[in-house]
C-alpha cells in the first residue's frame, strides 16, 4: 500500500514538472490561434495573427533557414578536418586549441558580438551584410560540430583504419573519403542538427550584430513582442515552433546511441 | 590457388627506430628475408618487433641512415600505400562502414579494377577463406574468428607482394588460435608468398616460421630455423623464452657436473662452467631400481592423460620441471633418481 502512494506521488511530482514545462508553451501557441488573448477561448480560433506574422516577418525567416544553413556548410568544412586533426594528432598543442574552440561558448554571447563589431565594425559593407552575423554564429557553432565529429573519430580506431586503407593502396583523399567520413557520418548528422538548430535560435549575439535590414527569426521575434499584439507575437512563436520542433526530433533520433549488435561467436 | 606474382625478397639495412620522445624502439638492424618464405619475429612485448615489421611495411621511417630494400630497390622513402604489401592487423581495421565483401574488394576498387573482375576475385577470396555466406554481412555481426579470415582476404585479394601479419591471432581465444594457426600455415604455403608474421607466442612462432627471429630490447638475439633456435639457443634470454628450461648450479671437475643434487657423468664437459640448461624432455625419472648420481623430491605433480609434469626439488632456487610418461602415480614429497641426456645439455 505504502508503494502504490509513493508511486503516485512520484507520478503527481513528474507530470507536475511536465506540466510547469509544456503549459507555457501551448497556452503561447493557442494566444496565437486566439481572436483575442484577453478574452479568451471564447472569442474564437483565427489564422490572422499566423498570417499577419508571415506578410510581415517573412523575410526573417528566410534570412534564419538561409543562415543557418550558410552556417551549417563554414562550420560543415571547417569543423570536420579540425575534428579529423584533432583526433589524429592527440599532444598539447591540440587539447589547447580544442579548448579554445569552447570559449565563444563559454563567453557571453554580447561579449562576443561586441568584439567582433570592436573589431570589424568599420568595414561598412561587411558590417551591413547578413555575412556578419554569419561570423557570429559560425564562431558560437563551431564547437559543437567539432566536438560531435570527435566524439565519433575518438570512439573507432582512425588510425589503424587508416593503416588498413592505407596498407591496401589507398592515399591520403581516397582514405578520407571512403573511410574517414562514412565512420563519423553519426557525429556529423547529429553536428549539423545541432548547429541548424542552434544557429535557428541564436538571439543574444544576433541581437547586437543584426541590422534593420538582417533580421533574424529570433530578433523579429523580440520585436514583434516589444511592439505589437501579443497574439502576433505568439503565432510568431508557433511558426518558429513548427520550424524547429522537426529539428529537435530528428536531433533526439540521431543522438540515441546505436543498438550493439552482438552477434554470439559461431562455431568455427 | 592463387597468384600472387613473384615473392618478394626483403632487406633492412641498418634500420634503426627512435621515437620522438627519445625512446630507442629498435637498435640498427640488418636482416635478409629471402624470397618466398615465412619469417618470424618473437620476442616479448617492446622487443622491437612490431616496430621492425611496420618499417617494412612503410608505417614507419627508419631512423636516417636506415634502408629498406625490396628485391634489391630502394624504397625507405615510399609510403605503404606504394609499396604493394598486404597487411594483417592484431585489431583487424576492417572497415565498419563496408560488407564484408566490400572490405575484400576495396584494394581492387583503389587500384581501379574494373567492376567484373572486383567481384570474380571477392568471390574467389570469400570462397578461398570458407567465409561466403557472409558476403554481405556488417563487420559488427561478425565473430572474430569470422574478422579474421575477412582480413586475410582483403589483405590477400589484392595479390600483395609480401604478406605482413602483426600478432593477427593474439585477439582470438587458444582453441580457434590453433585452427586458425594452421589455416594460416597452410595458406602461406600454398600462396608461396613471403611472409613477415610477429608474434610473442612462441609456439606460434614454431608452427609457422621457416626462420624465427628472437629480438629482446630492440636487438636480435638469435636468427635461426625453429629447431636450431630451440635446441642451441644463442643466449640465454632465447633459452629461456622458447620453451621451458631447467637449470642446475655446480661446478665441473674431472668430467662430471656436482651440484645439490648430486653429480653428472658429462665427459664432454666444458672447463668452468657453474651452469647447465635442459629441456624437460632431455631429463627422465629413473624406473625400478636404477641408480642414477642426481636425486630431488617431488614437489608437485599434474596428469596431463599422455604424460605427468613434476616439479622436483632439487635444492636449486626453481625446481626442475620433468615430462614423465612413467605409469606411475607422483605424490609431494617422493623421493625420485634422475637421469639427464648429456646430449641435450647447454652451458650459456
Amino acid at each position: 500500500m505504502k508503494r502504490r502512494s509513493l508511486f503516485y506521488l512520484q507520478l503527481g511530482f513528474t507530470l507536475l514538472v511536465c506540466a510547469f514545462l509544456v503549459v507555457p508553451v501551448i497556452l503561447s501557441m493557442m494566444a496565437g490561434l486566439t481572436v483575442n488573448y484577453f478574452v479568451g477561448i471564447e472569442s474564437g480560433l483565427t489564422l490572422r495573427w499566423v498570417m499577419e506574422v508571415w506578410n510581415g516577418y517573412r523575410d526573417t525567416i528566410f534570412l534564419s533557414i538561409g543562415l543557418s544553413l550558410a552556417c551549417l556548410a563554414v562550420t560543415l568544412v571547417l569543423g570536420v578536418p579540425t575534428a579529423y586533426v584533432l583526433a589524429k594528432r592527440q599532444n598539447a598543442l591540440t587539447r589547447t586549441l580544442e579548448e579554445m574552440l569552447v570559449l565563444p561558448v563559454a563567453v557571453p554571447g554580447l561579449a562576443t558580438a561586441l568584439a567582433l563589431i570592436v573589431t570589424y565594425g568599420g568595414l561598412s559593407g561587411f558590417r551591413t551584410s547578413w555575412a556578419f552575423i554569419l561570423v557570429g554564429h559560425v564562431l558560437f557553432t563551431l564547437p559543437f560540430m567539432v566536438r560531435s565529429v570527435l566524439a565519433v573519430l575518438s570512439a573507432i580506431d582512425l588510425k589503424t583504419l587508416e593503416e588498413g586503407a592505407a596498407s591496401l593502396g589507398a592515399g591520403f583523399w581516397p582514405r578520407f573519403r571512403d573511410i574517414v567520413l562514412p565512420n563519423c557520418r553519426q557525429g556529423i548528422l547529429a553536428g549539423s542538427l545541432m548547429v541548424v538548430t542552434l544557429s535557428m535560435g541564436e538571439f543574444n549575439m544576433t541581437w547586437l550584430l543584426h541590422t534593420p535590414f538582417t533580421k533574424t527569426l529570433p530578433v523579429g521575434l523580440a520585436d514583434a513582442y516589444a511592439s505589437l499584439r501579443l497574439e502576433v507575437g505568439s503565432a510568431y512563436t508557433l511558426v518558429f515552433f513548427l520550424m524547429i520542433m522537426p529539428l529537435l526530433l530528428a536531433l533526439q533520433a540521431f543522438a540515441k546511441p546505436r543498438p550493439a549488435k552482438f552477434v554470439a561467436e559461431e562455431a568455427e | 590457388m592463387t597468384d600472387a606474382g613473384q615473392p618478394l625478397a626483403i632487406a633492412l639495412e641498418g634500420c634503426s627506430k627512435t621515437f620522438p620522445d627519445g625512446t630507442r624502439a629498435l637498435e640498427p638492424l640488418d636482416l635478409a628475408i629471402h624470397a618466398g618464405e615465412t619469417v618470424v619475429f618473437l620476442g616479448p612485448s617492446g622487443c622491437g618487433k612490431t616496430t621492425t615489421l611496420r618499417i617494412i611495411a612503410g608505417l614507419e621511417e627508419p631512423d636516417a641512415g636506415g634502408k629498406v630494400l625490396f628485391d634489391g630497390v630502394d624504397v625507405t622513402r615510399l609510403p605503404i600505400e606504394q609499396r604493394n604489401v598486404g597487411m594483417v592487423f592484431q585489431s583487424y581495421a576492417l572497415f565498419p562502414n563496408m560488407t564484408v565483401a566490400g572490405n575484400i574488394g576495396y584494394g581492387l576498387k583503389i587500384r581501379k579494377v574494373p567492376h567484373a573482375q572486383i567481384k570474380a576475385r571477392v568471390s574467389e577470396m570469400l570462397a578461398m577463406m570458407q567465409i561466403t555466406r557472409l558476403a554481405d554481412r556488417r563487420i559488427d555481426q561478425l565473430s572474430g574468428g569470422q574478422r579474421q579470415r575477412v582480413a586475410l582476404a582483403r589483405a590477400i585479394a589484392v595479390r600483395p607482394r609480401a604478406l605482413l601479419l602483426d600478432e593477427p591471432l593474439t585477439a582470438l581465444d587458444a582453441k580457434l588460435r590453433d585452427t586458425l594457426r594452421l589455416e594460416i600455415d597452410s595458406l602461406l604455403r600454398s600462396l608461396g608468398i613471403t611472409a613477415i608474421y610477429v608474434t610473442h607466442d612462441q609456439a606460434e612462432a614454431m608452427a609457422l616460421g621457416d626462420r624465427i627471429v628472437v629480438m629482446e630490447h630492440g636487438r636480435v638475439a638469435q636468427i635461426g630455423r625453429p629447431r636450431e633456435i630451440y635446441q642451441r639457443p644463442a643466449t640465454r634470454f632465447v633459452a629461456e623464452f622458447i620453451g621451458t628450461m631447467n637449470r642446475l648450479t655446480g661446478s665441473v671437475s674431472n668430467g662430471t657436473f656436482s651440484c645439490q643434487a648430486g653429480s653428472l657423468a658429462w665427459p664432454e664437459a666444458p672447463t668452468g662452467a657453474t651452469e647447465i640448461l635442459f629441456r624437460p624432455e632431455d631429463i627422465r625419472v629413473a624406473e625400478g631400481h636404477e641408480t642414477t648420481g642426481l636425486q630431488g623430491k617431488v614437489a608437485a605433480a599434474f596428469f596431463l592423460g599422455d604424460r605427468t609434469r613434476l616439479f622436483v626439488e632439487v635444492g636449486e632456487a626453481q625446481p626442475l620441471v620433468i615430462e614423465s610418461t612413467a605409469r606411475r602415480d607422483f605424490s609431494h614429497g617422493d623421493a625420485v633418481g634422475l637421469a639427464i641426456d648429456p646430449r641435450g645439455l647447454l652451458v650459456l
